[in-house]
């Protein structure tokens, strides 16, 4: 049984990029190399850090055991890591709700999860099959802040129970 | 040794066809309403061809298996919840008679396991119930061998039926009452299937792992499990998970003093990912790591192949 799957969760990496070609692809090899699954890249271009740099924000997965080997290629590169893994948002959530959806308000139901769990909705995905009337999934991808995934899936279950929703949770601890 | 079955099911029949095998001699064999006995052990061909053609296993009442000659009671009469009867009373019978008992009815250990080990303790004779969790996996043996105090959590999926429903589902894309029903037509899901299906026959097997793991501390009963099933999940939500590589399995978990049953999402590559009517489990160990052990959870000749198991513990401790 292989054990790479376990423990992987997303993490974000502000990076400091000097502004010549080929940089940031320099940037994203050690990410690669190591097993990790690159998210997002976020390049502000526009921007410039106090030190002349390119400011880059990298949303990677892998577990902690690879994104430490990251972490460290990076800077062996001599690529400017300002922030690793600390960040805010450094744990993503998987649910899927099940349930009449439609009917009782799904963007209410997400704005209320964004705004009493503290955690961004990253991802979102719906499947109606029986129109709006009947019962329907959602996936969602939640951003939350690292050690609060308890309190997060708590106050998940206690909306979706106001609205009668199932709530199928990722297994904490497990291989998800 | 000399063994008397009570129950003749799935479980019942295989233990005593299977029983010559194992170099033991079945001297008893009853059902709900009769009983088949012989101190030099009874003809297991006749007595499960009687039962076929004349639905019960024989002659005489079914306390005479009870009170008949043997080393060991062989438990598999169905489940059942609250006072676990009839099967406590058989247990008890057994125990006070200094005779050993090897369990595969799930009921007395999960619902009253304090009053089934002060009885053991009261007895010479020794209780044993490897075929109450998982079949044929060994996975009370595996903790007791580990040390309780040595297994962090368990987890896994413990009820084939609803992974037979789930792993369908996902795989064919077909609605829960479709795959239900196909279910029910290959024999994986019983005509009320709300044992399974509402996710009760797994929460009692992770009572009773929770038991073992308390090692009397602390006595668990249905009671204390959050059981939530799998009856009526939409087809999409599975869509949705696989579009995520990620797929739903009916999880039973045991840590830190809680006792969990829900579906929850799993890596499609997950281990916990089992397909079809397979059993898994996961021990979460203090200096070993994690473990999976898996294989086929239910049937006759699975789980009379744990009570074989527990029969040759016996005596061992």
């Amino acid at each position: 049984m292989s054990d790479s799957t376990d423990g992987v969760r997303a993490y974000t990496v502000r990076l400091e990029l000097v502004d010549r070609p080929g940089e940031l692809l320099r940037a994203l090899e050690p990410i690669a190399n190591q097993g990790g699954n690159l998210l997002s890249i976020f390049h502000e271009r526009g921007n410039l850090t106090p030190r002349g740099h390119i400011p880059v924000e990298v949303d990677l997965e892998a577990n902690t055991e690879q994104f430490d080997e990251i972490v460290s290629a990076l800077r062996e590169e001599g690529i400017n890591v300002i922030q690793a893994g600390a960040e805010r948002y450094s744990e993503e959530i998987v649910i899927i709700l099940v349930g009449h959806l439609v009917d009782t308000d799904l963007s209410h139901t997400l704005s209320r999860l964004q705004e009493e769990t503290g955690s961004t909705v990253r991802d979102f995905s719906l499947s109606a099959p029986e129109g709006d009337s009947g019962e329907s999934s959602a996936r969602l991808r939640l951003a939350t802040q690292s050690g609060q995934v308890e309190d997060v899936l708590g106050t998940v279950r206690d909306v979706a129970g106001e609205k009668d929703l199932r709530v199928v949770e990722p297994l904490a601890g497990g291989e998800a | 040794m000399k063994l008397a079955v009570v129950g003749a099911g799935a479980v019942g029949s295989s233990v005593v066809e299977l029983a010559g095998e194992y170099g033991h001699t079945v001297t008893a064999l009853a059902d709900s309403r009769s009983a088949a006995v012989d101190a030099d052990g009874i003809d297991p061909a006749a007595v499960l061809e009687h039962k076929r053609t004349e639905g019960v296993v024989g002659a005489e009442d079914k306390t005479a298996a009870l009170e008949a000659e043997y080393d060991v009671l062989v438990e598999v009469t169905p489940t059942t919840l609250g006072d676990a009867e009839p099967g406590f009373g058989h247990v008890q019978t057994a125990l006070e008679r200094d005779r050993n008992v090897v369990l595969a009815n799930k009921g007395p250990v999960a619902e009253r396991y304090g009053e089934l080990q002060d009885l053991a303790a009261a007895s010479d004779g020794e209780i044993r119930f490897e075929a109450t969790v998982g079949g044929a996996i060994p996975i009370l043996s595996t903790i007791t061998d580990f040390d309780a105090k040595h297994i962090t959590a368990v987890r896994g999926v413990l009820n084939g039926t609803a992974n037979f429903i789930l792993s369908r589902m996902a795989a064919e894309g077909l609605g829960y009452e479709h795959v239900l029903a196909e279910a029910q037509d290959l024999g994986v899901a019983e005509a009320d299937p709300s044992f399974d299906v509402e996710g009760t026959d797994a929460a009692l097997k992770c009572v009773i792992i929770a038991n073992v793991l308390a090692e009397g501390e602390r006595e668990y009963t249905l009671d204390d499990a959050t059981v939530e099933g799998i009856h009526e999940l939409p087809a999409s939500a599975l869509e949705l998970a696989k579009a995520d590589d990620r797929t739903i399995r009916l999880i039973g978990e045991v840590s830190s003093e809680t006792v969990r049953v829900s579906p929850r999402l799993v890596p499609a590559d997950s281990a916990l990912a089992v397909t079809g009517t397979r059993n898994i489990v996961q021990l979460e160990t203090t200096h070993a790591g994690r473990l999976n052990i898996s294989g086929r959870g239910a049937g006759g000749p699975e789980t009379a192949s744990a009570i074989f198991a527990d029969i040759g513990r016996l005596g061992s401790r």
